[in-house]
């Protein structure tokens, strides 16, 4: 049968992700490519096996095709277990009722049965949009010491942007005695990230009790938990120090992965302790020839460059021909840029050719954020597009047009 | 499951001629193109060629062979049925006081008489590990089934110069492809021929007779005591491979079909931009390469996981190697983790793994004479 866990992971990775817009279009969010040879849910995922987590349950729901395909059978993080394991979790059809995930209590609720299986002392739970290392086991521990019913990581944020988040309000030894959504007048500065351990059994009372409420959103951060202060539970928050990033949106997406250059990065990559794992496809070493010049940047395997790369994160398989420039920009992986072409301040999604002596993207000006061009796209030569705009295969050809005129 | 073909590599029949490389390590092991073992391309043509089941014979020093194959799941081989198998030497207890080891790949064979009685596919495609190239074994495989050969070699048509000739095999074959003549290591040869890539396939059956035999007999060459012999009696074909292929017979080689690798583009885009026959190695989860503001790259094959804040010109730069400040990099070659501190100054230099060169010192080779230095040295 089930050989009994610790703990189990549940990483809730079916959101959309609409303010990335076409980046989103055919993957979920968790699927988005980062940091030159990364998606988003490698973090999580890569975090809760250096935590020494072997299970985890990914839910899915919207475009899960590429995460699906991504995750396989987990051997790339070591999570193909003959017990436990990383597995996908897709809304189904039930003898009585079928639904897709409401919120993301709902979708917990629906796999109580993966849960049960293991018998695990705590659940964790996660999302899969965000970029941080994080030793999990540690919050467990405390948790555990704690005695308490669920802990909540918390973040340290300038008070100024506590507004924009989920506070927690707590007393000297951390237990939280108030949780508040977007404050508009923020007592604290311990912002919730969204990761929570729960004692099994009270996770599992709560999530059926707030099933049967008509009037709930099922929803984590808006039912579950403050009912369970209303109750009375302990709940402790969890300090965290270190690099978080929510990449939800364009601009967040861009500043993350500009976090990852310099000598000494804001999110450091490189640390071989704490190794982020990824699904690794055999590409060749890339190719820097005569004529390139890269300053501050990452670039991975598969790539050939030979023009000038400023500034910027480089996926695998991406082409810069001579006298092109690529500045300030993240491209993905398979993108060309054609000899002459010039990009800046832009992201560029998978497998898109920028034609010879186009012009995409303009310099940063203030906090507008870069322009954005979705997956196969072929910009055509002396193409001129910038702006803060989000270019796909619909709208092209009409920001071409407006391009030209200017 | 039922595979056509078995696979067995013989992992260090060339020891003896790439001395300083494989003083830790076996030929199979021995680094290439930045983040490759040479065993990689025997075993990638082998798993794009659909044969799942491969065997390596070992001889000795294969520890660094057995960490980077590990369990043979970077290239699909961590089988249920089939996958990898390490095939080391084997001696009965007490019957060999000498630590007699085998020499030829007769003798290897002999040594794994047992494991080839096991071989349940009908056909058996031996390779060495000095051979770098991209073949489709598959078109080798079908041209041996439907001609009914008894062994295929696999065969290149080149001008050799008198030093490669030293080490190779040359098979002469009529206008039908059957093997004529084999000249075995000839001395001042220059002649245009095929030579022996090292790649062939045999029959299954006849292989084990061979072994047999040449147990009851003490034969111990396999081009004199066998093919020479069998030459008549038996049905031997040539496959004539036709795309680019690198042999790496001495330390020489090795510098120049690396080098290779940057400057003849169709070489590189052959071996490694085959999008049906990808070259798979151990995964290393490396972060990508970082290239400092003053960092300066040119013509230059770079794996990930580096961190370049010098400048490396004309070289090759394997996994984590880091270039320090004000360092020059030039036309030299430096394995995994190789640690250069700031003011360093390299050329034609080939540094093994995790080699730590400290601030300002200078270290040159020449072209038809680079400097190796050998693994976990601080200099």
């Amino acid at each position: 049968m089930f050989r009994k866990k610790e703990c189990v992971a549940m990483l809730l990775a079916g959101g959309q992700g609409s303010r990335l817009y076409t980046l989103t279009e055919t993957m979920a969010k968790p699927a988005v490519q980062f940091g030159g040879k990364y998606r988003i849910i490698d973090f999580p995922l890569s975090n809760c096996v250096n935590s020494g987590i072997d299970t985890v349950g990914v839910l899915t729901q919207y475009q899960p095709l590429v995460l699906n395909e991504y995750i396989g059978n987990g051997a790339a993080w070591d999570l193909d277990k003959s017990s436990g394991g990383v597995h996908v979790l897709p809304p189904y059809q039930a003898k009585r009722g079928s639904d897709w995930y409401k919120g993301t209590a709902n979708a917990i609720y629906q796999n109580i049965n993966f849960i049960k299986r293991y018998s695990p002392k705590v659940v964790l739970i996660l999302s899969g949009d965000h970029i941080y290392k994080m030793n999990y086991a540690k919050m467990i521990r405390e948790h555990l010491k704690n005695n308490a019913d669920c802990t909540i990581a918390a973040l340290k944020v300038p008070m100024d942007q506590a507004s924009r988040f989920g506070i927690l309000n707590t007393k000297d030894d951390n237990k939280i005695i108030e949780f508040e959504e977007k404050p508009a007048n923020p007592k604290s500065d311990k912002a919730s990230m969204g990761i929570y351990v729960f004692s099994t059994d009270v996770l599992l009372e709560y999530l059926t009790m707030d099933e049967k409420d008509p009037t709930s959103s099922n929803d984590f951060g808006k039912n579950i938990i403050p009912k369970m202060l209303a109750d009375g539970k302990t709940m402790f928050a969890y300090d965290f120090e270190g690099y978080w990033k929510d990449v939800g949106t364009i601009s967040s997406l861009w500043e993350a992965n500009m976090d990852l250059l310099g000598k000494k990065p804001v999110f450091n990559l490189f640390d071989r302790s704490w190794r982020i794992y990824y699904r690794h496809n055999a590409e060749p070493p890339q190719r820097i020839n005569a004529g390139a010049q890269v300053d501050n940047s990452l670039i991975t395997e598969g790539c050939d460059i030979s023009g000038t790369v400023i500034n910027s994160v480089i996926s695998n398989g991406v082409v810069v021909e001579k006298d092109a420039v690529v500045k300030d920009s993240v491209l993905m992986s398979g993108v060309v840029v054609k000899s002459g072409a010039n990009v800046s301040y832009a992201i560029i999604d998978h497998d898109t050719t920028i034609g010879k002596d186009s012009v995409v993207g303009n310099k940063q000006v203030g906090n507008k954020s870069p322009i954005v061009l979705g997956a196969d796209l072929v910009v055509p030569d002396g193409s001129n597009l910038s702006g803060s705009i989000i270019v796909d295969d619909e709208n092209l050809d009409e920001y071409l047009e407006k391009g030209a005129k200017r | 499951m039922n595979t056509l073909a078995t696979g067995l590599i013989f992992s260090n029949i060339h020891d003896s001629t790439l001395h300083d490389l494989t003083r830790v390590r076996s030929t199979a092991a021995i680094p290439f193109g930045c983040r490759y073992r040479l065993i990689d391309f025997a075993l990638s043509n082998m798993v794009n060629s659909g044969i799942y089941d491969v065997n390596i014979i070992t001889h000795n020093n294969y520890h660094s062979l057995m960490d980077h194959i590990g369990s043979g799941k970077d290239w699909d081989l961590a089988r249920r049925s089939g996958g990898v198998r390490f095939l080391p030497p084997f001696i009965t207890a007490y019957a060999n006081s000498e630590n007699n080891l085998y020499n030829t790949r007769l003798e290897a064979l002999m040594s794994v008489n047992y494991s080839i009685a096991s071989f349940n596919s009908k056909y058996v495609v031996l390779s060495d590990c000095d051979v770098v190239c991209n073949i489709d074994l598959r078109e080798v495989l079908n041209q041996h089934i439907d001609s009914g050969a008894d062994v295929t070699f696999v065969v290149k048509k080149i001008k050799p110069n008198p030093e490669m000739a030293k080490h190779n095999a040359f098979i002469d074959s009529d206008e039908n492809g059957n093997v004529t003549n084999f000249t075995y290591k000839p001395l001042n040869y220059t002649k245009e021929s095929d030579v022996f890539l090292n790649i062939c396939v045999f029959n299954r059956n006849y292989l084990q007779e061979i072994v047999e035999d040449a147990i009851s007999h003490h034969y111990w060459s396999l081009t004199r005591d066998i093919y020479m012999k069998d030459l008549r009696r038996k049905n031997y074909k040539i496959f004539r491979y036709t795309d680019h292929v690198a042999e790496i017979c001495s330390f020489d080689d090795y510098f120049k079909v690396s080098m290779g690798l940057i400057e003849n583009k169709s070489f590189f885009n052959q071996l490694f931009n085959n999008q049906d026959r990808p070259v798979y190695t151990k995964v290393r989860n490396s972060a990508p390469t970082y290239y400092s503001k003053n960092s300066y790259v040119k013509d230059s094959l770079i794996a990930d996981g580096c961190v370049i804040e010098g400048s490396v010109e004309n070289s090759i730069l394997f996994r984590g190697v880091k270039v320090g400040k004000d360092t020059v990099v030039m036309n030299s070659i430096l394995f995994q983790d190789t640690f250069t501190g700031e003011n360093v100054t390299l050329q034609y230099v080939v540094s093994d793994k995790d080699v730590v060169i400290r601030d300002g010192v200078s270290i040159s080779g020449h072209t038809t004479m680079p400097v190796y230095i050998e693994k976990g040295r601080m200099l």
